[in-house]
């Protein structure tokens, strides 16, 4: 009874600090909720689609007796496997430039001057989804192959017709990353700002416009790696044997396990540049705000 | 003398009509503004200065130099725009220097004069910041301190503060007026806000469907607007029916009620209806505000802080508006009391043959 009093009868005495705790840790931890276990099972279903062929192709690799990365060894012992490698690398790099060089002033222009254009832009960079890469590269070869313009009977001939092919596979990945970069800026505004402040059109491009499209322009540039470091139709037909594509394919019909071995390495060299493209994209430019106040 | 001329300026886009027979010529260091609503042509005008428009037809002279033609990287013409058009991958040091860069201008003096800048827009300690680091009002003042960095022979504003919040926008248009004055540039603004094209303005110039309406001084164009277009664009506004009675003596008949202006209507014959405008603030309760009379029961009364607008009805359904200074002191009418109210024949504009529009009081932003 007079505990109850001594607490009670002063109002400047704050009681709540006692049980506060309790109540703090019980708005502190809500009950816990796991979500939907629909959406969980469905994430689990597409987690082990996903994971279950890695892990299997894993496996398979190490079946080599007794030594396990037998077939890992002998593709980092392989020269041609790093010779594929940077040809691959190579050609893909050139045709990341050259597409950039294509794709970034154009969908730049038709932004800026001819909006009306655009859904035919966007059709013509579709086309590669539409026509097979073996149907391109025989268009390809009857081109180049015969008069006014033979480039296949030399390797270098044959090299840039390589690169001009998947100039044209990365344009819908390319064109698409760099018009949702274009979108994400105000063009037209950012260009008359700096004509206004005595900027030509190559500054505009190389100062204002392809900083402001970094992100753009690196996820546009990994795809097009992506495709170019696996594609084998092309480089086969125009019997580039370098290319890492035809030399995976070789790989699979004399060895049992190295292919695997190569998948996964280069599954791995993919995921590098992933985190490649985050970490660039890291910095680029925080938020973009062009107008209204924050 | 003159030192930004347009001459004849018109602007075609396909078969409209952007702009038409455009003629202005302004002096050195005069603030001049655009006023008008959406679509009146006010901002293809200044893109036209700025060179990012053609003008199908006339001519641009700035300083004695035709420039209709140039390419707007070859006009010393700044510009600021109402999206800010800061380049986000640039620091604010950065953005102000860009113009400098470009003119390649020796890089301790482009440092010097960014640091200027900087202090120019109170902003000293901002220069290593990004754009989106910055509230819009300071986004704005980087804009205008990079607009300025170039030296322009014309600064043009187009609608520059329309997306900052109310309080933001007072303060920053007084910071532009200090600064363009202590410049002595020369300035077009572009805006849809009468308030801000008034209280800035050496010239008002105001536009509508691609004409311009009237170029005065803010006080002209309030007190004496030319087209009953700037009369009720311009403030707010009293548009009512009359009768001429006899218009050599400037004599109308409003509502039975006979009204007098202070000189001869012109283009309108005795017994024609014309429309009157009467500002609201013109209008007093009582017999002394002006020889001028009307006498009707009280509609409404709405207070509108610092303001009391009584509503006074007359007959034929139109209606007068009067402004009175908020008083805690005095009791306003009640509704449905007859009061006279009163102003002045000064104060009664003829802006127009042909009945009165349907609306009676035309209020625009203030």
């Amino acid at each position: 009874m007079a505990a109850v009093v001594s607490s009670g009868a002063n109002p400047y005495v704050d009681t709540s600090a006692a049980r506060r705790p309790a109540v703090d840790a019980a708005v502190r931890r809500p009950r816990r909720s796991f979500g939907n276990p629909i959406a969980w099972l469905i994430f689990i279903l597409g987690a082990l689609y996903f994971i279950v062929p890695l892990v299997g192709t894993f496996f398979h690799s190490i079946r080599t007796r007794p030594d396990i990365f037998l077939a890992y060894r002998q593709v980092l012992d392989d020269p041609k496997f790093f010779g594929g490698l940077a040809y691959s690398f190579t050609v893909g790099v050139i045709t990341i430039v050259v597409s950039l060089l294509i794709i970034v002033p154009t969908a730049y222009w038709v932004r800026l001057r001819v909006p009306r254009l655009r859904p035919v832009v966007e059709f013509v960079t579709l086309m590669p989804f539409v026509i097979p890469p073996v149907v391109l590269v025989f268009g390809l070869i009857r081109v180049y192959s015969s008069r006014p313009l033979v480039l296949t009977a030399t390797d270098l001939g044959s090299d840039l017709v390589l690169v001009g092919a998947y100039v044209i596979l990365s344009f819908p990945y390319m064109y698409r990353a760099v018009d949702t970069g274009l979108a994400a800026i105000d063009v037209r505004s950012l260009t008359e700002a700096a004509q206004s402040l005595g900027s030509g059109w190559t500054r505009i491009l190389w100062r204002v416009i392809f900083p402001n499209l970094r992100t753009s322009l690196l996820s546009g540039a990994f795809l097009t790696l992506a495709i170019v470091i696996g594609e084998y139709t092309i480089a086969n037909f125009l019997a580039r044997t370098d290319a890492f594509g035809p030399y995976l394919s070789l790989l699979g019909r004399n060895q049992p396990y190295t292919p695997a071995s190569v998948s996964l390495i280069s599954f791995g060299l993919t995921w590098l540049a992933m985190i490649a493209i985050a970490f660039l994209g890291r910095g680029a430019r925080g938020r973009v705000q062009v107008a209204g106040a924050r | 003398m003159t030192f930004l001329e347009l001459t004849g300026v018109r602007k075609l886009f396909g078969d409209f009509v952007a702009v038409e027979d455009f003629n202005l010529a302004t002096e050195r260091g005069e603030f001049v503004s655009f006023l008008g609503p959406s679509g009146c042509g006010k901002t293809t005008t200044l893109r036209m200065i700025a060179g990012f428009e053609h003008p199908s037809d006339g001519s641009i002279v700035v300083d004695g130099k035709e420039i209709t033609r140039q390419p707007p990287n070859r006009r010393n013409v700044g510009m600021v725009f109402q999206s800010y058009a800061l380049f986000p991958n640039m620091t604010v040091a950065d953005n102000i220097g860009f113009g400098l860069k470009v003119r390649r201008t020796p890089r301790a003096r482009a440092r010097e004069k960014v640091a200027e800048l900087l202090e120019l827009i109170h902003l000293p300690d901002k220069g290593d910041r990004y754009p989106w680091q910055l509230s819009g009002g300071q986004q704005q003042r980087v804009a205008l301190a990079r607009a300025l960095a170039i030296e322009p022979q014309v600064l043009l504003l187009d609608e520059p503060l329309s997306a900052l919040d109310a309080k933001i926008r007072v303060a920053l248009r007084k910071e532009i007026r200090t600064i363009q004055r202590q410049l002595g540039i020369t300035t077009v603004y572009v805006t849809h806000d009468q308030e801000e094209a008034l209280s800035l303005s050496d010239r008002v110039v105001v536009m509508n469907e691609g004409r311009i309406e009237q170029i005065g001084a803010p006080a002209d164009i309030y007190n004496f607007p030319a087209t009953s277009f700037v009369a009720s664009f311009v403030g707010t506004l009293n548009l009512i029916a009359g009768r001429v009675v006899d218009a050599a003596a400037g004599r109308l008949s409003i509502d039975g009620q006979e009204v007098r202006t202070s000189k001869p209507i012109e283009d309108a014959r005795d017994g024609a209806t014309v429309t009157v405008a009467i500002r609201p603030e013109s209008v007093e309760l009582g017999d002394g505000g002006g020889a001028n009379r009307l006498r009707g029961p009280v509609e409404d009364v709405s207070f509108l802080g610092s303001i009391v607008r009584t509503r006074i009805g007359l007959d034929g359904g139109a209606t007068l508006s009067l402004d009175t200074f908020n008083d805690p002191h005095l009791v306003p009418p009640n509704v449905g009391d007859v009061v006279t109210a009163s102003f002045p024949p000064e104060a009664t504009l003829v802006i127009g043959a042909g009945p009165a529009p349907e609306i009676d009081i035309v209020d625009v932003g203030v």
